[in-house]
């Protein structure tokens, strides 16, 4: 399946990974074309993190095909749970680690100190380059990791769980930057539990448990039917102002 | 002031300060990495199956650096690999290995009667041993492991903080490990005569977790943890003598001593920092 008519910059033809004897992703295909924004939701270990390693390239495939667009650079930010936030390392040192290949010297040179400044201004972290990263909002922690990655030039932003954790304000603060840098032209693809503070608002969505069980426009994949197999639960779908508005039948039977 | 200055007319007390300041710095640095990456058990574990080849070559006569030295960088590739499959239990596949040695070690030292200033400097170090030679091989391996930490700061540092997205950034994550426990054998190795075994673990740890109390920076944590690891190096060594206490303990109890010091001085902030630093 395409989404663009120009060139794809990955495409996954029935991958299959698996971790040990029981497979966690069956048979996915998929595209990311450039400049698309994606966000792939399902219930927990339905391998929403190993598809993102997938098209990173740090989980390799049993089977199926793997194509990338030769040159490609992919931009990866972590789910902070993840992070070792005691680790010493300043704002600069996180993001300068996108520069560890090419030069061998410790301390960056002029034009790495210009770019990590640049980068961060643009993040509005410039004032924080000598904080440490447990020293910092939810929303700046994520502009960091954002910050690494967007260092590296990549062509695609792969994040995991951006805005787990947060409040909504801070999670609005993430969904505009990633609009921001949508629109200067970088393809994103992201997880997500939150199908109606974040999924709904991007533009495309995949709907996965273990399989592929629909991909499109939120609107066109944020159905009961689709919802039902990829959640093992019963919801209803609102229609607010235009977009799906995702509800829990048990909980609405609950409250009467 | 005439006590003092008495041990440094004396050639091996000069050679031992030599080797336990640069000994210290060693195991500072090196130190950081073994902290941050939560392999104080592996520090711990390495020396002693380096003790194993330590018997070994010394029983069979095979020259120290040679035996102790393939064995050390044998085990340490093990550990390694053990501990980057993440396989169920590592830790104990870990203990298995190195305690195995260490008891293999003894055995032979029991067996074929050799026990006596060898075998005891090795556990808990001594200076009276320390020779010219041995003052050159830890400079140069000091020198060795600060030029690999110079050159591979960045991968190193990127390894050991986000070891998956290094890898998928280009990082040869598997050879900056090896690298890694490779130094840290040859550190252990040179510095064994001095710390001892039991005691290197400690020397390995202390400086590193002092230094994370007093800044937030990775860089300025390698400076500090390698100026602390000498600093406790030489006053240890220089108590050792004045107090008539074997040199190992010594430098070990100065560094304890700091980290307390280090540990009420920086209050909640430093204990914070340390948390959940791997230990």
């Amino acid at each position: 399946m395409t989404f663009h008519l120009g060139p794809d910059l990955i495409r996954l033809d029935r991958v299959t990974c698996s971790y040990g004897s029981a497979p966690v992703l069956v048979d996915v295909d998929l595209a990311i074309g450039p400049r698309q924004f994606s966000g792939i939701v399902g219930p927990s270990g339905s391998g929403k993190t190993t598809l993102l390693r997938t098209l990173l390239g740090s989980v390799r495939p049993l089977s199926g095909e793997i194509e990338r667009q030769p040159g490609l650079r992919v931009g990866y930010v972590p789910q902070v749970e993840t992070i070792n936030w005691s680790f010493p390392v300043t704002v600069s040192e996180c993001v300068l680690m996108a520069r560890t290949r090419g030069r061998r010297l410790p301390w960056r040179s002029r034009s790495e100190q210009a770019e990590v400044a640049e980068v961060l201004d643009r993040l509005g972290l410039g004032a924080l380059p000598d904080r440490h990263i447990r020293d910092l909002s939810g929303g700046q922690q994520q502009r960091v990791f954002i910050a690494r990655a967007l260092l590296g030039r990549p062509d695609l932003l792969l994040m995991d769980e951006p805005t787990a954790g947060v409040d909504v304000s801070t999670r609005h603060e993430i969904l505009h930057l990633l609009d921001e840098l949508h629109e200067d032209g970088l393809a994103i693809v992201l997880t997500t539990h939150d199908l109606n503070g974040m999924a709904a608002h991007l533009p495309h969505l995949v709907c996965l448990n273990a399989a592929v069980i629909g991909d499109g426009a939120p609107r066109d994949v944020l159905t009961p039917d689709v919802l039902e197999r990829t959640y093992g639960a019963r919801m209803d779908v609102l229609d607010h102002a235009g977009m799906p508005v995702v509800l829990d039948r048990y909980l609405s039977d609950r409250a009467g | 002031m005439h006590d003092f200055f008495e041990p440094f007319r004396l050639e091996f007390f000069r050679n031992g300060l030599i080797v336990a300041t640069f000994a210290g710095a060693l195991c500072g640095l090196i130190g950081v990495y073994v902290v941050l990456k939560g392999m104080s058990f592996i520090g711990h574990g390495l020396s002693h199956a380096i003790f194993g080849g330590f018997a070994a070559s010394t029983i069979i006569g095979v020259n120290f650096a040679l035996g102790a030295g393939a064995w050390g960088i044998t085990s340490a590739l093990m550990i390694n690999g053990v501990t980057r499959r993440r396989v169920i239990g590592a830790d104990a596949a870990i203990g298995v290995i190195t305690t195995a040695s260490f008891a293999l070690g003894i055995a032979m030292f029991d067996v074929f009667g050799r026990h006596g200033r060898n075998f005891d400097a090795a556990l808990f170090g001594s200076i009276l041993g320390v020779g010219t030679g041995d003052v050159l091989a830890v400079i140069g391996v000091t020198v060795t492991v600060a030029l690999v930490v110079f050159f591979a700061y960045r991968p190193l540092l990127f390894t050991t903080f986000d070891p998956e997205v290094a890898e998928a950034s280009g990082v040869r994550t598997a050879r900056v490990d090896a690298l890694l426990m490779v130094a840290l054998a040859i550190s252990i190795l040179a510095t064994m005569k001095v710390l001892g075994v039991t005691l290197i673990a400690a020397t390995l740890v202390i400086p590193a977790t002092v230094a994370r109390m007093l800044t937030n920076s990775f860089s300025r944590m390698l400076l500090l943890a390698t100026a602390i690891g000498a600093a406790t190096g030489f006053t240890g060594m220089l108590l050792s003598w004045h107090l008539d206490v074997v040199s190992g303990p010594t430098i070990v109890l100065v560094g304890g001593a700091l980290f307390a010091v280090v540990f009420a001085l920086t209050g909640v902030r430093g204990r914070s920092r340390t948390a959940n630093v791997h230990t």
